[in-house]
């Protein structure tokens, strides 16, 4: 057994992060961790590699007990780790960042013919030979996780965890970095994956574990799961649907792009009626987002009309869209949607202070008495009004947002990968809003990644490919994920 | 339970007003260290002189008033002056600073007849210099009666250390809205040179000395408007042309102190008229008041619904804390940047013009390095440089702090060398305080209230 974590226990002031944590990695095995948000994943992880000190049990590598209690101990013990936020700095070389920390010297001064040759052969490894003279700031998210994986290798890692590690990649991207760890784990290696994206767990895992309020619940063998039954465990409930059902009668046609070009966004026309979904496909880069902020004013359009209602919208900024009832849900909600240091209030309120106000001053009782409808009406799980919107989780930030744009009046609501980081149960919460806004006749368009969550929810999908619309799939009940990829890719 | 809820609400306490507790504390240790008999002049002073003179054996013979030239002993002065002048003494008054007094005693012919002689602290050291000279021997002397009070408590020090903080007070007004928009506004110190500067040769264009009230107004506005303008330069080269804060106003903080050295010729203008000097000099009738002290709170009473009730002011932090955000929530960043450093420059012309009264004249050297204490001040104060938080009271309070240290060491004599050390550690501890709120302190406190109950939960599973 190459990694023996044992009943761990962990508490943090306030929560009991892990109750119970058991995990067994096999050499050359590939095992993933799942589970919801909160589950206590990422202390798990924080604990193997020695940023966390566990409050009771035990971690066994090679059968020996060992107590981290720096991250300098788990790295010596071969234990290295990938976040999703990599560790490399942009301005130095690839092959300065493979040694950064543990430079080849030769009389005090840096042996960089050594260190490029090193880098050159560990990158051939891994059989990707890029130039180790490059800028990592150049280099594309897939070749920056591939220099993270090689300078693991340099040094010396046999435990590799990897967080969220196709979270940014293309799914070409996605097949490469798999072949590369499958090989990886040929020569003894164990890899710990966690992924909230069940298929590619299925595809790559050969063990997984789930984990569920603090606490490992099952560890099963790849041919012993399906997707249906991860949720289950996931979530600690058996699932009815992952979707909700319900379909209405469109009305009138309410938003009609025509001919919209900008940014990488060439030539796109499409039309959504009141009641409507509209699911947006396609791969990383196609233009999806970019296209959402072009519809919202966020960037300038070159050319091309918006019409809302059969009346034509003049749309430059973002607040003419919204004046003209167009909103967009980000897919960065805490960098594009919220404001993070102020309160779920201010940020609910931000975007209809002006309307309520008189003659400047804020209209504190009107504020309140919006947000405490919006809180009830849409189930949004606060302590206090005054709490920070950092605070809340992923479902509930998200919620948050709706509710502004629903006191906004807005008519067309735009989702930039809506479920992005909220956790199982909360989606489907999430899946049920969509659905309750089209009832009441908004028309809403959704953009996502995940084509189940594409093909589960919309009445009618168009597929983006290279800025451009290249498909449109009517049928969407009997359409299948691999129709849209084969006109995605 | 009871335990954990009062180390939260004194976690909450320290971290709301702990800056305001620091103000208690340096005004309660500055007190203790300036502690010691204080003359109780003015009215009061007379008053009780008064009646002694009146009763007593000392109640005939020439009486001569020895006064300095402070407000306070010039009141005393007239005061007694007044009142035994009504009671029919024989009285005579002498006041000036102490080496004018002793040329003016030693002539006055009539020293030798007078039976006593009333004097302050500040001229005790002529008179009995002049009862040393042996003339005036027989004569009694009487001071004014004496109290334990400190020296920091003094009506007359508590007005100096207002005055002395006004225009740094005032221009953080607009820094702390630059901060909390994650800016810097380097130029203020520069603005209030120039503005000094303006307003003096607007004044001496249009007249001098002897230049009319609606001439002193155009010179006031034409003060402002310059230096709003330079604001809104910096605004339109932060927003148009995304140079970043720091960069603009450190290009506009060195062009304003050039245009300020251009117009004034490198020289300060002194040529203002008398009443110029109201803004700066002058005090209400009621409370005594600097009008410049009694207008640096309305401003920061207004400052406050801004920030507070307006929707600008709730702009203004949702800009700082998230622009994309913002922008994305409809709002007009451009606009909200643009107002806020307009503001800055225009409150920092304000300054200069401040600066110009109290001093009654412009050159081209005043506001040197200001800037840095109205971001002490700010910083102090406990808004973020991050953007997006902070607090305008805070700010008064910072501003407070700042001139509450440095006037405490002057009054026990701690050299200007030793204060530049004391105030940059102040500078200092205030951000590491806050980093400490952001971070660490209430994690801290409830970190130590955690242990038990985590230990008891490891052991019950």
């Amino acid at each position: 057994m190459l990694l023996k974590i044992d009943s761990i226990t962990k508490a943090f002031p306030g929560v009991q992060a892990i109750k119970s944590g058991s995990l067994e990695l096999r050499a050359g095995e590939i095992h993933a961790l799942v589970g919801e948000n909160g589950a206590g994943k990422s202390t798990l992880i924080k604990i193997l590699t020695g940023v966390h000190q566990p409050d009771a049990g035990s971690v066994q590598v090679d059968n020996r007990e060992l107590q981290f209690t720096s991250p300098i101990d788990a790295h010596k013990a071969g234990i290295v780790a990938i976040y999703q936020e990599f560790s490399l700095v942009p301005s130095l070389t690839i092959a300065a960042n493979l040694f950064l920390g543990r430079e080849k010297t030769a009389a005090g001064l840096i042996n960089s013919s050594l260190e490029r040759a090193r880098a050159v052969e560990a990158l051939t490894k891994l059989g990707s030979p890029l130039d180790p003279n490059k800028r990592v700031g150049d280099l594309s998210v897939s070749e920056q996780q591939v220099v993270e994986i090689a300078r693991a290798l340099l040094a010396n890692a046999r435990i590799l965890i990897m967080d969220e590690p196709t979270a940014a990649l293309a799914p070409r991207e996605v097949r490469q970095l798999f072949d590369i760890l499958r090989d990886l784990v040929k020569s003894g290696i164990g890899i710990i994956f966690v992924s909230h994206r069940l298929d590619e767990v299925l595809e790559i895992a050969d063990r997984v574990t789930v984990m569920r309020d603090g606490v490992t619940i099952e560890t099963r063998g790849k041919a012993d799961v399906t997707r249906r039954k991860l949720i289950e465990l996931m979530v600690g409930r058996s699932l009815e649907e992952e979707f909700p059902r319900g379909k209405v009668s469109h009305g009138d046609v309410r938003l009609e792009v025509k001919h919209l070009t900008g940014g990488p966004v060439n030539d796109i026309s499409f039309t959504v009626r009141a009641g409507e979904i509209l699911g947006i496909a396609g791969l990383m880069g196609a233009g999806r987002t970019e296209l959402a902020r072009l519809i919202f004013g966020a960037d300038s359009q070159q050319s091309g009309e918006i019409w809302l209602d059969g009346r034509r919208a003049e749309i430059s900024s973002p607040r003419s869209a919204i004046r003209n009832g167009i909103c967009l849900l980000t897919e960065d909600r805490k960098r594009q949607g919220l404001v993070l240091c102020l309160s779920a209030k201010d940020n609910f309120a931000l975007s209809n202070l002006r309307r309520w106000a008189r003659m400047g001053l804020m209209n504190h009782r009107l504020e309140s008495s919006r947000f405490d409808a919006h809180v009830s009406s849409l189930a949004i799980k606060i302590s206090s009004p005054y709490q920070r919107a950092e605070s809340l989780s992923g479902g509930n930030q998200q919620k948050l947002l709706v509710a502004r744009w629903l006191e906004t009046d807005s008519r067309v609501i735009i989702f930039d990968e809506p479920t992005r980081g909220i956790d199982v149960g909360a989606k489907y919460e999430m899946y049920l809003l969509i659905r309750k806004l089209a009832a009441q006749g908004k028309a809403i368009v959704l953009i996502s990644s995940e084509l189940p969550e594409i093909l589960g929810m919309s009445d009618r999908v168009l597929v983006m490919k290279q800025g451009e619309i290249a498909g449109e799939i009517i049928d969407v009940s009997s359409a299948t994920q691999e129709q849209i990829m084969a006109v995605a890719v | 339970m009871n335990n954990a809820r009062y180390q939260s609400r004194l976690s909450h306490l320290i971290t709301d007003y702990g800056m305001l507790i620091v103000l208690v504390l340096l005004c309660l240790l500055f007190s203790l260290l300036t502690l010691k008999d204080q003359t109780v002049s003015g009215e009061r002073g007379a008053e009780t002189v008064f009646e002694s003179l009146n009763s007593g054996q000392s109640a005939d013979g020439k009486i001569l008033i020895v006064v300095g030239t402070t407000a306070s002993d010039t009141e005393f002065g007239q005061t007694l002056f007044a009142k035994l002048g009504d009671a029919g003494r024989e009285v005579s008054i002498e006041a000036g600073d102490p080496a004018r007094l002793r040329e003016q005693l030693s002539l006055i012919p009539f020293v030798d007849s007078v039976r006593t002689i009333v004097t302050t602290d500040v001229t005790l050291p002529v008179v009995k210099n002049l009862l040393g000279q042996s003339r005036a021997t027989g004569a009694e002397v009487v001071t004014p009666p004496k109290r334990r009070w400190p020296t920091f408590l003094l009506a007359e020090n508590l007005r100096n250390v207002a005055n002395q903080i006004t225009v740094i007070a005032i221009i953080a007004i607009g820094m702390t809205m630059v901060i909390i928009t994650a800016g810097i506004d380097l130029s203020v110190g520069s603005l209030i040179a120039l503005s000094a500067v303006s307003i003096a040769w607007v004044v001496g264009a249009l007249g001098g000395a002897e230049i009319s009230l609606m001439g002193v107004m155009a010179a006031v506005l034409a003060a402002l408007v310059m230096a709003a303008a330079t604001g809104a330069f910096s605004g339109l080269m932060i927003t148009a042309f995304r140079i970043p804060p720091f960069i603009a106003t450190l290009a506009m903080m060195q062009v304003a102190a050039g245009v300020a050295y251009i117009i004034s010729q490198g020289k300060p203008i002194y040529r203002l008229p008398e009443g110029f000097v109201w803004l700066g000099r002058g005090t209400d009738p009621i409370l005594n008041m600097p009008i410049a002290v009694i207008l640096m709170f309305v401003l920061y009473f207004l400052a406050w619904v801004l920030m507070e009730r307006t929707v600008l002011g709730r702009y203004i932090y949702a800009v700082g804390g998230n622009p994309e955000a913002a922008r994305l929530a409809g709002i007009r960043v451009n606009t909200v940047l643009m107002f806020v450093y307009t503001l800055c420059g225009l409150l920092a012309g304000l300054g200069g013009i401040i600066m110009a009264s109290q001093l009654k004249s412009g050159a081209p050297t005043y506001g040197l390095t200001y800037e840095l204490y109205v971001i002490a001040a700010v910083v102090v104060g406990g808004t973020s440089l991050s953007g997006g938080e902070g607090k305008i009271i805070g700010t008064l309070i910072g501003a407070f702090i700042i001139g509450v240290i440095q006037n405490g060491m002057n009054l026990t004599n701690i050299e200007t060398y030793t204060q530049k050390v004391v105030l940059g550690l102040v500078i200092l501890a205030a951000v590491l305080f806050d980093r400490l709120k952001q971070k660490g302190l209430r994690r801290s406190i409830g970190f130590f209230r955690a242990i038990p109950r985590a230990k008891s939960e490891v052991t019950s599973t």
